[in-house]
């Protein structure tokens, strides 16, 4: 096995235009790679930019500039037509379970359409086989195979779409949210699930959440995004017992702790404010409109994301001096 | 606690949906009392019956909904059967709701000001242009909106989800309500504007002495906030328990898989998550017995036939548990071992 990574993504920048000649600067100069078989997680509030991530990994977007190295191949500048051999290498899995499946098909054809598009079976009982064999892997069995997408419930409907992802056995997933729409007792199942699939099928992951318990389960690595860039990434328990970056910090203190006694006891810090626009986001430090600590040098310097040592990176006057 | 501290009180609701596949019973029976003052967290999954039992408190039932049976006293006044235009004046004034979506909730053509202004006119067809304005600013400033004068001739789309929801809490607290029914306020919401809105509910309830009824299906958020929680599943209330009991001492299988099934932050990630089984009760067909018992891992013969009673476990402690019976079998059952380990 070569020790490329499945994923590197090399200074990625998504810009999208917006009315008046503005732009949108949705990811700036975002950079990590993913190992086989491991998991990255990001994590960040809604806007900063981790989904747009996600869908310009995909291709879903043209990058506006930067490198995606999928197993080393720079797939950044394909045509849709070069890029179809790379799709069966990558899959993703969708937020809303609601939304993502088509509701004219039946749950047969939403899980042959990837086998389909990508001609992997000659003959339809080789089809039908391998859809079985999804769906028996995802817990759901051959009669639910000719039902439509609305006869399921939330968690059912998540499994199928768990099941059109990894029926071309790729390498790379791109998990998008796959859990928040879900019940609290449902997540469980599903997340069990991914894990499962990962050890036997080697998959590597990137998982997007909002989450933050969940992510630092599942992940072996997590990064933070803020407003379109990456400021805080490094190994998924160091980042929960030492964050570093006063965003990280405000963010970890935010979540609701499921224990009464300490939950109402602490003095929370907390967030203040909201996130700025992307539209013309904050010179410097992106954070310094929200941030305790700034100075005259984060309203003006952007801090570059450097190695605070074993292999925490984070963006941040006052961490890095 | 004496019957005056009560600001509300339900007996034996019962709340029905028609549709095309029958009568869904979506709330089938549920008592509970909320003090003066206190924060009660209901808490459940989709389909469990919380929001439609906030809806009957407030007679806001949509379409085909209707409550079929019990009562629902709000400040010892009977609110079933009451006429539209009644509840109209009760409502604002005596209870008030927040909405878990403040971008749908709040109308894109009026200025969040005049919104605000609506409800006080509502209540009070006198009240000058002025003094309303002077009253939405102070609502404003309670709700912790920077800058309220120029504020208030926004428009909500200028403003954030967590803007939106302030000025939903200011309007529900325009007519200071002496309950506010908070049907997941911050679900919508990023962790970092949830803990601003929780902080603001908290303080706000500490100023004004209002109650709260916390309709949620995060118990982490329900720790940070309340004093005492339903738990609710299959249109029932399965547990009802101080918060600090459900937490370390909760009686029913389906609090304990609730609490088992989220990830606490030093949860250890070799060890497997632990799901509850299965998925929620068809509410067309609601089982025969327990609604959890599909589910449930102690499952007995008695628990697929027969609904169990509410048992009391300790004051204030409720929960329908077969388990918790005098007469059940001490073998496998989580309770009575934890009793005989704490005894």
């Amino acid at each position: 096995m070569s020790d490329t990574p499945v994923l590197q993504v090399k200074g990625l920048t998504k810009h999208f235009p917006a009315p008046g000649k503005k732009t949108v600067h949705a990811v700036d100069n975002v950079s990590f790679s993913i190992e086989k078989g491991k998991t990255l997680g990001l994590v960040g509030e809604s806007g900063c930019g981790k989904s747009t991530c996600a869908r310009t990994v995909i291709r879903v977007y043209d990058p506006t500039a930067g490198q995606i190295l999928l197993d080393g191949e720079d797939i950044s500048g394909l045509s849709q037509k070069e890029l179809l051999p790379y799709r069966k290498k990558m899959q993703m899995i969708f937020q809303d379970p609601y939304a993502s499946l088509n509701a004219r098909m039946t749950v047969h054809d939403i899980v042959a359409e990837p086998l389909r598009a990508h001609k992997v079976c000659k003959t339809k009982r080789e089809e039908s086989e391998m859809v079985n064999d999804m769906l028996a892997k995802v817990g759901l069995n051959r009669e639910h195979a000719n039902r439509y997408a609305h006869e399921f419930s939330g968690g059912q409907r998540q499994r199928v779409g768990i099941a059109r992802a990894l029926i071309l056995k790729p390498e790379l997933v791109i998990c998008d949210e796959p859990i928040s729409a879900l019940d609290v007792s449902i997540q469980a199942q599903v997340v069990n699930m991914l894990r499962g699939f990962q050890q036997e099928l080697g998959l590597t992951y990137l998982f997007i959440a909002h989450d933050l318990s969940m992510v630092r389960y599942v992940s072996d690595e997590v990064g933070v995004m803020y407003l379109g860039t990456l400021v805080e990434k490094c190994e998924a328990d160091e980042i929960y017992r030492h964050p570093l970056h006063p965003y990280t910090k405000g963010l970890l203190s935010s979540i609701p702790i499921p224990n009464p006694r300490l939950a109402q006891a602490k003095e929370k810090s907390g967030l203040e404010g909201d996130l700025p626009s992307p539209i013309n986001p904050p010179s410097g430090c992106r954070f310094h409109t929200r941030c305790p600590y700034a100075t005259e040098k984060c309203r003006t310097v952007e801090p570059p994301l450097v190695d605070a040592g074993n292999g925490h990176m984070v963006a941040c006057h006052a961490v890095n001096g | 606690m004496d019957q005056k501290e009560h600001i509300l009180e339900v007996r034996d609701l019962q709340t029905s949906f028609l549709t095309s596949t029958g009568e869904v019973k979506a709330v089938r029976g549920i008592s509970f009392d909320i003090g003066k003052g206190e924060s009660v967290g209901i808490v459940g999954e989709s389909g469990s019956g919380k929001s439609v039992t906030s809806l009957s408190v407030m007679q806001l039932l949509a379409g085909t909904g209707r409550i079929t049976g019990g009562s629902v006293k709000l400040n010892g006044e009977e609110l079933i059967g009451k006429s539209k235009k009644e509840m109209r004046a009760i409502r604002g004034k005596q209870v008030a709701m927040i909405f878990q979506d403040p971008m749908t909730s709040l109308n894109p053509l009026l200025t969040v000001g005049d919104q605000v202004g609506e409800m006080l006119w509502a209540h009070d067809k006198n009240i000058t242009k002025e003094d309303k304005k002077k009253r939405v600013i102070e609502l404003f400033n309670l709700v912790r909106i920077p800058e309220p004068e120029k504020r208030y001739n926004c428009y909500p789309h200028e403003f954030s989800g967590g803007m939106r929801q302030r000025v939903m809490i200011a309007m529900a607290l325009a007519c200071k309500p002496d309950l506010l029914i908070a049907d997941e306020p911050t679900t919508a919401l990023d962790v970092s504007i949830q803990d601003q809105i929780l902080k603001l509910m908290r303080s706000i309830q500490q100023e004004m002495g209002m109650s709260i009824m916390f309709i949620t299906h995060d118990l982490g958020v329900v720790a940070e906030l309340c004093s005492r929680v339903l738990v609710m599943y299959g249109g029932l209330v399965m547990e009802e328990a101080s918060i600090f009991d459900v937490f370390e001492n909760p009686c029913h299988p389906y609090t304990m898989g609730l609490i088992a099934s989220i990830p606490d932050i030093n949860q250890d990630k070799n060890k497997l998550l632990q799901p509850i089984p299965g998925s929620p009760p068809d509410m067309v067909n609601p089982p025969k017995g327990c609604p959890f018992a599909p589910r449930c891992p102690y499952a007995c013969r008695i628990c697929l036939e027969e609904l169990p009673p509410v048992m009391e476990v300790a004051e204030g402690h409720k929960s329908r548990c077969w388990l918790l019976d005098k007469d059940a079998p001490a073998k496998d059952n989580p309770f009575k071992q934890r009793k005989e380990a704490t005894t």
